[in-house]
């Protein structure tokens, strides 16, 4: 194997990993250590767990660089297959933990099948995106593509995992860079928007003001002849949406998922129950003003008050700790980190490599967003970790797979022409 | 174009974080103190107050321990009711209700269930309190009063009010506070220095352990004790012949301003007012409006002076100049003036008299001869009564005295302007005349019983005073405060005051007072008979006179000045005169000799006096 594609290695971006990896550790240190003294042999301590799994990723690391790239894309459908058998077979061998049937375990170790999936998923959809035969302008080959994205979120949404199954649309990065109608963007986007006014208010309320802002448009520019067909078809789906979404909301969403939209919308203040999570993660932030209060030294995370601190809500412990100077400073290496890897993905030759990296840029981001917008108050609560940082050797091992086979096909981009 | 999207949203989304963190952690402060609230606990460690000591370093105040019997109720199993019940000697209803109560305030924080155990409950239920989870035993401390005497003067302590708090942050609610007299003036002194340990909690609100490992933890510093001025057997036995009759004593020592007794009569006994017995016993105390036990008259009371007033018409009459010792003025039973022969009455005395026997006689017309060429000295009658007014003033007349009991009022030595106002100058006019009142201290003038005791040091020392206080060593050390140990000194010079030094001895052995003298005592005094009104159904009534009496022994080194007020005593010697010599012969001697006096003192009631007023029926007053 070509000495060069070592040479080749994007050191920026195994910095800002090494950077964000280190610091998660020290705060899951903070979060999860009650005064004993360090040891290395303690296996009952969270943090002595992650420093294990963070050593073998680096064993993990070495693998990947080692293995040709090619094979990545050769064997992208294999994988793809594999994965999906690991997903469902979740629902034979599956281990329950806290309500969810989401691991395998293999002695003490437990591995989630479903933190693996997302690369997985990756490369099977680089491979179909970059198939010369592959036209993404096409409604059936756009179709195809939604049903390798869309197969593994169905199989783990039942487990129950929402949050995961709602990072596959994440998968839209890529899709929408490919050439995907921007139309699809527009209605998502409206769709979202439409989803929280109908919350918000009632949906008949939506329908009218939609309505006559539309009968309004249209007796403005009654002159243009417009085509009435279509605004009176767009206000039909429009009407069934929001009805639907209420319908939905009211009827199929359990009352914990409501009661996470209703907080974040403000319809609902409630901050023992329900909305304990957020409360006590949002004062423990708020409690760290500028400089924070020091690492080990945070009294909200010493008292326990955030609970899933060292996993999803390890941020909290950044805000508490480290203040607002730590805490703009993982936003920062967040986004200088995504930033690098769109410039990455923009200097590959190869679509294949270019649609994995646009796949990782949309998984990355999408973890960052909805974990720190639910970890400050933002969004609703949907557990899902942050990338690099929070507990679990899973999903430190998913994030580090799916990175780094990245830049190993980024380190192999000289190789092709 | 594509890409740049994406670049925005992520951009977009770095941003958006950055200010939703500036928002939580430097915009909005209240996360930082929510944060303070629920996960540190701070315990105060509450220190010994300091205890009171009397003159003579007997401990007059201490403190007590007191035990509470604590709950928390979640932390409560399924326990023997009827035994405990049994043990603490409560009802079992009472105790479901107290337990009711206690939950509803709080399921984790501990209530008080019984408060106050006595030591006897406390060393029984202490045994057995393993076998009642969720029970405690927390211990307090109260004051231990080693007297019946002197409530007044200590004070006592309770709660802190909310407006308090507010105000002062080392005060927290359920605090206790020194409320009234030493216990209020000396609060800082007393309560010593809270300690202070932060607990970090976690979010079951269980310890776990030091904050920080105790970096801000301070220790407590006990309060101080405190000597004060009283001698308690003086004070005790002041109160004793106050017994049915309502005033005040003061006693100072004219040498240094300490306050030798202070009695205010009726009282109450300072143990009324300890922990649980406080609130109703206080309630009992405020609302008895009659007899107002809770208002010092010693300190508080402005009353007419009287006669005893005339010494210091006297002195100023001799610093004007516009008399001597030697001038006779004749006296036919009471002075008269003015155009229609008003007549300011007088007793049957000798006449005419020079100063000294117009003192030992109280002889009005002497003084309202004295008064009005003082006042008409000068151009206009305004100027007189200012300067005359401020010689008065000199002795502490007319002002409040400073002293350090959180009590007091000023009394009133009346202003040029008072009258103009009065009598509505310039429109009318108005002549010494028509002051003529203040030349017997009769009038316009009023004093309370402590700033006629403090004038009376003064003439005791020949022409100066140090302002009365309380306080005479905290910790040990003496107070060296200048308000206290600096004489103030009387526009009187020395040489005057021994006419009317010598006046007020024959008050005792020729005059008003003669059969009150004490064997081997050189008393000097002066009697006051002054009369005084009250109005009843909106008419003005006049009612017995009040018995007044100043006086201060040995007389060539004084050794204690006081005055005594008997409200409607009648006349001076009766029983003010009689109650100020006993106390004189008790200070000085130690032992009554004169028990038959003492006797009689001790029997008599004035509660049928003070009844007349409120009897509905006519009642004829000066029997």
């Amino acid at each position: 194997m070509a000495k060069s594609s070592v040479a080749a290695i994007d050191w920026i971006t195994v910095l800002l990993f090494l950077l964000l990896v280190a610091f998660g550790w020290g705060n899951i240190y903070s979060a999860s250590y009650e005064g004993e003294a360090f040891s290395f042999s303690d296996f009952s301590q969270a943090y002595v767990k992650q420093a294990y799994w963070i050593l073998l990723s680096v064993v993990l690391i070495v693998i990947i660089q080692a293995i040709e790239a090619k094979f990545y894309e050769r064997f992208a459908g294999l994988i793809y297959v594999i994965a999906i058998l690991s997903l469902l077979g979740l629902f034979v061998f599956g281990k329950t933990i806290s309500g969810a049937t989401s691991w395998y375990a293999f002695g003490p170790v437990r591995l989630q099948p479903s933190e693996f999936a997302k690369a997985c998923t990756a490369l099977a959809l680089a491979k179909f995106l970059s198939d010369m035969q592959t036209n993404i302008k096409l409604i059936n080959h756009q179709f195809r593509a939604f049903l390798i994205i869309a197969l593994p979120a169905i199989l783990i949404v039942p487990q129950p995992d929402p949050g995961s199954a709602l990072v596959y649309a994440a998968f839209f990065f890529p899709l929408y860079r490919e050439g995907l109608a921007a139309i699809y963007l527009i209605v998502g986007v409206s769709a979202a928007a439409l989803f929280i006014l109908t919350l918000l208010f009632k949906p008949i309320w939506v329908v009218m003001a939609i309505g006559l802002i539309m009968l309004f448009y249209l007796i403005k520019n009654r002159k243009q002849k417009p085509k009435y067909s279509r605004f009176i078809l767009a206000l039909i789906v429009i009407t069934g949406f929001c009805f639907s979404v209420n319908y939905i909301f009211n009827n199929v969403f359990e009352q914990r998922h409501r009661d996470r939209f209703n907080i974040v919308l403000g319809k609902e203040v409630d901050s023992k129950g329900i909305g304990y999570n957020t409360n006590q993660s949002q004062i423990a932030i708020g409690s760290g003003s500028w400089t924070g209060k020091g690492w080990k030294e945070g009294t909200q995370t010493k008292g326990g008050f955030v609970p899933e601190q060292h996993t999803d809500y390890i941020f909290s412990t950044v805000g508490e700790e480290w203040g607002f100077l730590g805490a703009t400073m993982v936003i920062i290496l967040f986004t200088l980190l995504l930033i690098r890897l769109i410039h990455l993905a923009e200097r590959q030759k190869s679509q294949f490599s270019r649609v994995y990296g646009y796949s990782v840029i949309g998984i990355l981001f999408i973890h960052f967003a909805i974990n720190i917008g639910m970890v400050t108050g933002l969004i609703p609560t949907i557990g899902i970790p942050l990338p690099f940082f929070s507990y679990g050797g899973s999903g430190l091992w998913g994030f580090t797979i799916l990175l780094f086979i990245f830049i190993k096909l980024d380190s192999n981009r000289v190789n092709e022409w | 174009m594509r890409k740049l999207l994406l670049y925005l949203i992520i951009i977009t989304t770095g941003i958006v974080f950055i200010a939703r963190l500036f928002y939580l952690q430097i915009y909005n402060t209240s996360f930082a103190s929510l944060s303070e609230d629920n996960a540190i606990k701070v315990i105060y460690d509450y220190p010994q107050r300091g205890a009171i000591y009397d003159r003579n370093a007997r401990l007059l105040v201490t403190n007590q321990p007191s035990y509470d019997v604590m709950v928390i109720p979640r932390e409560l199993k399924p326990f023997d009711t009827l035994e405990f019940c049994s043990i603490l000697n409560i009802t079992k209803d009472k105790l479901i209700k107290r337990l009711k109560k206690a939950r509803v305030y709080s399921p984790r924080v501990p209530s008080i269930v019984i408060p106050q155990l006595t030591k006897d409950e406390y060393a029984y239920l202490q045994e057995k309190m393993r076998k009642f989870e969720g029970f405690y035993i927390q211990k307090r401390s109260l004051r231990d009063y080693q007297t019946v005497h002197a409530a007044n003067v200590l004070g006592y302590i309770g709660e802190v009010n909310e407006a308090l708090t507010k105000k002062d942050p080392y005060y927290l609610s359920g605090d206790l506070i020194g409320i009234d007299g030493v216990e209020k003036q000396y609060e800082k002194e007393l309560r010593g220095i809270k300690g202070v340990k932060r607990i970090q909690k976690d979010r079951f609100n269980r310890d776990i352990g030091p904050y920080k490992n105790g970096k801000f933890d301070t220790l407590p510093v006990n309060g101080k004790d405190l000597t004060i001025t009283i001698d308690g057997r003086l004070q005790a036995y002041g109160q004793t012949l106050m017994k049915n009759k309502r005033g005040g004593i003061v006693a100072l020592e004219p040498s240094t301003g300490e306050i030798l007794a202070l009695v205010t009569a009726p009282t109450y006994k300072p143990e009324l007012l300890v922990g649980r017995k406080r609130s109703p016993n206080f309630t009992k105390l405020v609302y008895d409006t009659i007899a107002i036990p809770l208002f010092d008259r010693g300190l508080k009371a402005e009353y007419p002076p009287g006669s005893p007033f005339k010494t210091i018409n006297a002195l100023v009459g001799l610093q004007e100049g516009v008399i001597d010792t030697k001038e006779r003025i004749s006296c036919r039973m009471g002075y008269y003036y003015g155009k229609n022969g008003q007549k300011l009455g007088c007793h049957v005395h000798r006449s005419p008299l020079n100063m000294i026997p117009g003192i030992a006689n109280s002889c009005n017309a002497y003084f309202a001869t004295v008064y009005r060429r003082i006042i008409e000295k000068y151009d206009t009658p305004q100027e007189g009564i200012d300067t005359w007014r401020k010689h008065v003033q000199s002795f502490g007349l007319g002002n409040y005295l400073g002293n350090d009991l959180p009590a007091g009022r000023p009394g009133k030595v009346p202003t040029s302007e008072y009258y103009n106002k009065i009598y509505k100058y310039p429109t009318y006019k108005w002549y010494a005349t028509g002051t003529i009142s203040n030349a017997i201290g009769q009038g316009e003038v009023l004093a309370t019983p402590i700033q006629l005791a403090n004038m009376t040091a003064a003439i005791a020392n020949r022409g100066h005073y140090y302002t009365p206080h309380i306080i005479k060593a905290i910790d040990g050390t003496p107070i060296e405060n200048e308000h206290y140990t600096k004489p103030k000194i009387t526009t009187i010079d020395k040489e005057h005051f021994g006419p009317v030094v010598q006046g007020m001895y024959e008050v005792y052995t020729k005059g008003t007072a003669s059969f009150l003298q004490v064997e081997g005592i050189e008393i000097c005094g002066k009697t006051g008979t002054a009369e005084n009104f009250t109005k009843i159904d909106g008419v003005k009534t006049q009612l017995t006179d009040h018995s007044v009496f100043i006086a201060f022994a040995p007389k060539d080194d004084p050794k204690i000045a006081l005055a005594v007020f008997v409200e409607n005593g009648y006349w001076g010697a009766r029983y003010a005169g009689r109650i100020a010599s006993l106390m004189i012969e008790k200070y000085l001697k130690g032992i009554i000799s004169r028990t038959d006096l003492e006797q009689w003192i001790l029997s008599q009631s004035l509660e049928e006096e003070y009844a007349k007023p409120y009897s509905g029926e006519p009642f004829k007053i000066n029997q």
